[in-house]
């Protein structure tokens, strides 16, 4: 069937989503994590009437401002492409993302819009209460957008509480409950907010390493570095806990990316964790695949082991064992999934028949077979299968999930030990007789980002080959549209969001150096 | 009436106060804003993301026997 396919469609039409979705995330994690360090600061200020805290909060409520302006409806796009290029794809995920978006639409208009007005234009024209409470607002409203969009994600990786329609062809929602609680939707909600935490109070770090190695602002910067340093060491220690949440949830609902993850191609039990490796190519193959090994690593011995089953001697499934079937740990090769996958397609092709033919019992008969919970988690869920030729096909690219996990996990490392670093210095009084660690607070500023682009990198080239997980791979999500207009399109978003990055940050820097208002 | 009349005054005299008394970079902003929205949805959605289900179908029915269609016969994906 590989001829059917357009590459060329499917992989410009994969990138350009890539390219607008890690763009608009260059926006949104400042706003989720700024808003909250302006409400701590707003607070204080209204705590104690010192109008130092009002000058500080309303000097980061200025990048906050061009931040939230230049971001603002970036998200919009994916929704164009949804409906243009992902066709198949929203059409069957049907209300399960149309919930979640338009709460999230709501929200996002209600609260952050409306708060967000009072936070910029009401200085001195509302109440010093009413403006604090407007400010929590916006920062409490920012994490709930994201909360919807999350949620819906969060689906795509672990599709539940949902029963199929075979006459509308949809997915309907049968439990909100469950796609709202749905574990990947937990940790992802709290990792993601986190980060956006960890990211703002970097950027408020370093910019205000930036005014004391300029020896301006020394009382604001310094002030700002506490606020800062605290929130943002708590909320790195947030992210290594949530990530630690969420990579054990992956390891029960995704375990072939979690393999992919730790690149470990036979299963085993006293699995070591890897905390440094470099991959290499083998003479061995699963199918075509070529199978990895480690050219170089540097691991803790037995530590995957304890992490994910609790023990040392726990077995960690490898993706040898998801992909050809390991009976004796009762893990399902492909091959089967893909039968069952084809039964449930048989089905569905029974029903299309019955409805060509309008036999109004079969069709009745059919919709039941769909709404059986049997059928759902003995067949259906593994619908996606049917569309795969071979069962090495459902190995994500392994170098790729590999790096930008651990990459991703050192530079986590890292921030609780700037964080920490930066609040010794601060009680010791010698932060400006460090130049040296106000110079790496200034260039660690753009690190949170690339820790939380590879984060999306993971969870989205983890998934590979699906788009919602083991029910639609992504060939046949795609619309069926000329790829010229899909790379047309690609090359004036990177135009687009290019310029609005350089005004963002042309501004930004503008604002720095003017510095605070007196 | 007189209060909810009152209220929207009030409102609309904190926004036209808001936005004339913009600082610098907020008036820069304002503008990056309104020509991004212009290219995104005046240029962009109408002449490069058609709903491409709703341009190529009439009603649902027939979009659903479509997406039915590109289920059954939908190809393998080589990653």
């Amino acid at each position: 069937m590989i001829e059917n396919v357009d590459l060329v469609l499917v992989n410009w039409s994969r990138a350009q989503f890539a390219l607008t979705a890690m763009y608009h995330w260059l926006f949104v994690p400042l706003t989720l994590g700024l808003s909250f360090i302006l409400a701590i600061m707003e607070t204080i200020y209204v705590r104690t009437g010192n109008e130092e805290w009002k000058r500080l909060t309303r000097f980061w409520m200025t990048l906050f401002g061009i931040n939230f302006a230049i971001g603002i409806a970036t998200g919009i796009i994916l929704e164009f492409e949804f409906g243009t290029n992902w066709s198949n794809y929203s059409w069957f995920v049907g209300d399960i993302f149309g919930a979640p978006l338009a709460v999230e639409g709501i929200l996002a208009f209600f609260l952050e819009s409306t708060f967000v007005a009072v936070m910029f234009f009401g200085w001195n024209k509302v109440s010093k209460k009413f403006h604090l409470t407007s400010t929590w607002l916006v920062a409490i409203g920012a994490s709930l957008s994201a909360l919807w969009i999350l949620v819906a994600n969060a689906w795509m990786q672990n599709p539940v509480g949902m029963i199929f329609n075979p006459e509308t062809a949809r997915n309907e929602m049968v439990s909100f409950w469950a796609v709202l609680f749905n574990p990947v939707a937990v940790d992802k909600f709290l990792h993601t907010i986190s980060s956006g935490f960890l990211l703002g109070s970097m950027f408020v770090l370093g910019i205000s390493s930036w005014f004391l190695i300029r020896k301006r602002e020394e009382l604001m910067a310094r002030r700002s570095i506490l606020i800062a340093g605290v929130f943002g060491l708590l909320s790195s220690l947030m992210v290594a806990y949530t990530g630690d949440a969420s990579t054990r949830t992956i390891s029960k609902v995704q375990p072939v990316k979690f393999a992919s993850m730790e690149a470990l191609f036979e299963g085993k039990s006293n699995a070591g964790l890897v905390a440094v490796g470099v991959l290499k190519d083998t003479d061995k193959k699963i199918g075509e695949r070529v199978v990895k090994e480690f050219a170089f690593k540097i691991e803790i011995p037995g530590l995957l082991s304890v992490l994910t089953g609790g023990d040392k001697d726990a077995y960690v499934q490898g993706i040898t064992d998801h992909v050809l079937g390991n009976e004796k740990r009762g893990i399902m090769s492909v091959s089967e999934k893909m039968q069952k996958g084809q039964f449930a397609k048989d089905v569905l092709m029974d029903y299309k028949r019955a409805r060509m033919i309008n036999d109004k019992e079969q069709l009745k008969s059919i919709k039941g077979i769909f709404r059986d919970k049997e059928f759902h988690d003995k067949y259906f869920r593994y619908f996606g299968y049917s569309s795969i030729d071979k069962p090495e096909d459902v190995i994500p690219n392994v170098p790729v999930s590999f790096y930008s996990f651990h990459l991703m996990v050192i530079l986590g490392f890292l921030f609780i030990m700037i964080f920490a670093t930066a609040l010794y210095f601060l009680f010791k009084g010698s932060l400006s007789d460090n130049r040296w660690f106000l110079w790496i607070a200034l260039l660690s500023i753009p690190l949170p980002y690339v820790a939380s682009e590879l984060g999306w990198i993971l969870t989205e080239m983890g998934r590979q080959p699906w788009i919602i997980q083991d029910l639609m791979p992504v060939s046949a999500a795609v619309s069926q549209i000329n790829s010229g207009s899909v790379i047309t399109t690609f090359i004036l978003f990177a135009v687009l969001f290019t310029a609005l990055l350089i005004s963002e940050i042309s501004i930004m820097v503008k604002q720095v150096k003017t510095g605070p208002r007196h | 009436m007189i209060l909810i009349f009152s209220v929207l005054s009030q409102l609309l005299r904190f926004y036209y106060d808001g936005f004339r008394n913009m600082s610098n970079w907020g008036r820069k902003v304002w503008i990056i804003i309104i020509i991004k929205l212009f290219i995104m949805f005046a240029i962009l959605k109408i002449f490069f993301f058609p709903d491409f289900l709703k341009t190529k179908y009439d009603n649902d029915k027939q979009r659903s026997e479509y997406v039915l269609d590109q289920l059954i016969n939908s190809p393998a994906n080589h990653d």
